[in-house]
């Protein structure tokens, strides 16, 4: 639902870019997502093409990185790949892990003309 | 749109707020020319260029909450972000605090709503004062708004000043708006497993109101059930649980904005920043 905003922050991002990279246009954006983060890449996509009309980013292909999820079990004090976050830890089972990575909603680099 | 600090919320109106910028807003950029050609993403064709940007999407709204988290601390304003589902009872908890708490601080209310400035009204009418900012399309109020609000708002020093999001409980854990807290408000009509099916809320939340306890003998609500289900999600949540049609509970609510309030009036508050 909020993938409209967040790709108007990343059009934000991206005429900064511009304007400080010396660059008119954008055929490649290269996003980072951590599988936790509240993001649904289809609408990612469909407002991405949108939002990106009238910008160095229209017509750009847009790739997104998946970041897997990793969290510390406190009970067995390893670092485990969890895929929700109410998940409990893999090895021994406890709840109340701590998130270390995978809400991450980072752009990572343009490929630009 | 906002010519001066290019804010593109097109379809968000703030009460009173005609456009007019006289604060400083922090542009960064990046200023690195990347790997070439030949790196690894490269096609290897054309005159393309890689430039790095390794920027958080959310970076610059994550200035304005710095921002506005800096103006709160220095000012001694305690801000608490308030987000539930629609129909939670965040006004009618909130009116009813008010009517307490104003005896003994200074209230302001931003009112985050789609359309209409009937809650701003409704907080109003309690004395506080109160501006609402309809997000028109938008699903959550963000930094940039509510340092907007807070301008127009003007909550004096020392004040509380409480952020009532839209009722929406996905988006608006995304969003810092630079709050000393996210209080999350769950009423007991909602579901046990709300924490569950929404838990980016419930991770970013340091409070937990259950309220509408009143109506529990009439639900089939597990209550130790669904503070189970928030602390799998979060194991610092605090809980608190109450009425705001009965005032069952209420005072330790207000008993804990007051510790905070304390706190941060002493210097002391651990805000937490988002991610």
């Amino acid at each position: 639902m909020h993938e409209m905003s967040l790709c108007e922050s990343l059009l934000q991002l991206i005429e900064d870019s511009a304007a400080s990279n010396h660059f008119t246009k954008v055929k490649t954006v290269w996003l980072e997502i951590g599988k936790l983060a509240a993001v649904e890449p289809e609408a990612m996509r469909f407002n991405f093409d949108l939002v990106m009309k009238g910008s160095p980013a229209e017509g750009a292909k847009l790739e997104m990185v998946e970041l897997p999820a990793i969290a510390r079990c406190v009970a067995c004090e390893k670092d485990v790949e969890i895929s929700q976050r109410y998940d409990g830890c893999p090895d021994c089972g406890a709840a109340g892990l701590i998130l270390s990575s995978g809400d991450e909603m980072r752009i990572r680099e343009l490929e630009v003309i | 749109m906002c010519t001066t600090c290019g804010c593109g919320e097109g379809e968000t109106t703030i009460e009173g707020h005609a456009h007019h910028h006289d604060h400083e807003h922090h542009h960064e950029h990046s200023h690195d020319y990347g790997q070439g050609p030949a790196h690894a993403h490269a096609p290897g064709m054309s005159q393309s260029r890689m430039v790095q940007v390794e920027q958080d999407i959310l970076s610059k709204n994550n200035q304005y909450a710095a921002a506005n988290r800096n103006h709160f601390t220095g000012h001694e304003i305690l801000a608490l972000n308030l987000v539930s589902s629609p129909g939670s009872g965040k006004t009618t908890l909130l009116t009813k605090s008010l009517e307490q708490l104003q005896q003994r601080f200074s209230v302001a209310v931003i009112e985050g709503d789609q359309q209409t400035a009937n809650d701003a009204e409704r907080i109003r009418a309690t004395g506080a004062k109160a501006l609402q900012i309809n997000t028109g399309r938008g699903c959550h109020l963000d930094a940039h708004m509510v340092g907007h609000g807070v301008e127009a708002l003007k909550p004096a020093d020392g004040s509380l000043l409480f952020i009532e999001n839209v009722g929406n409980l996905v988006c608006p854990a995304a969003f810092d708006l630079g709050e000393a807290h996210k209080v999350v408000i769950l009423s007991v009509t909602e579901g046990e497993d709300k924490p569950l099916k929404y838990p980016d809320m419930f991770h970013a939340a340091g409070l937990m109101l259950l309220n509408k306890i009143d109506l529990l003998p009439y639900l089939d609500f597990d209550v130790e059930q669904c503070i189970e289900n928030a602390r799998r999600i979060n194991p610092g949540i605090k809980v608190i649980q109450l009425s705001a049609t009965t005032g069952e509970g209420i005072d330790g609510w207000l008993q804990w904005i007051e510790a905070e309030h304390r706190q941060i009036a002493a210097g002391e508050l651990e805000t937490v920043a988002q991610d």
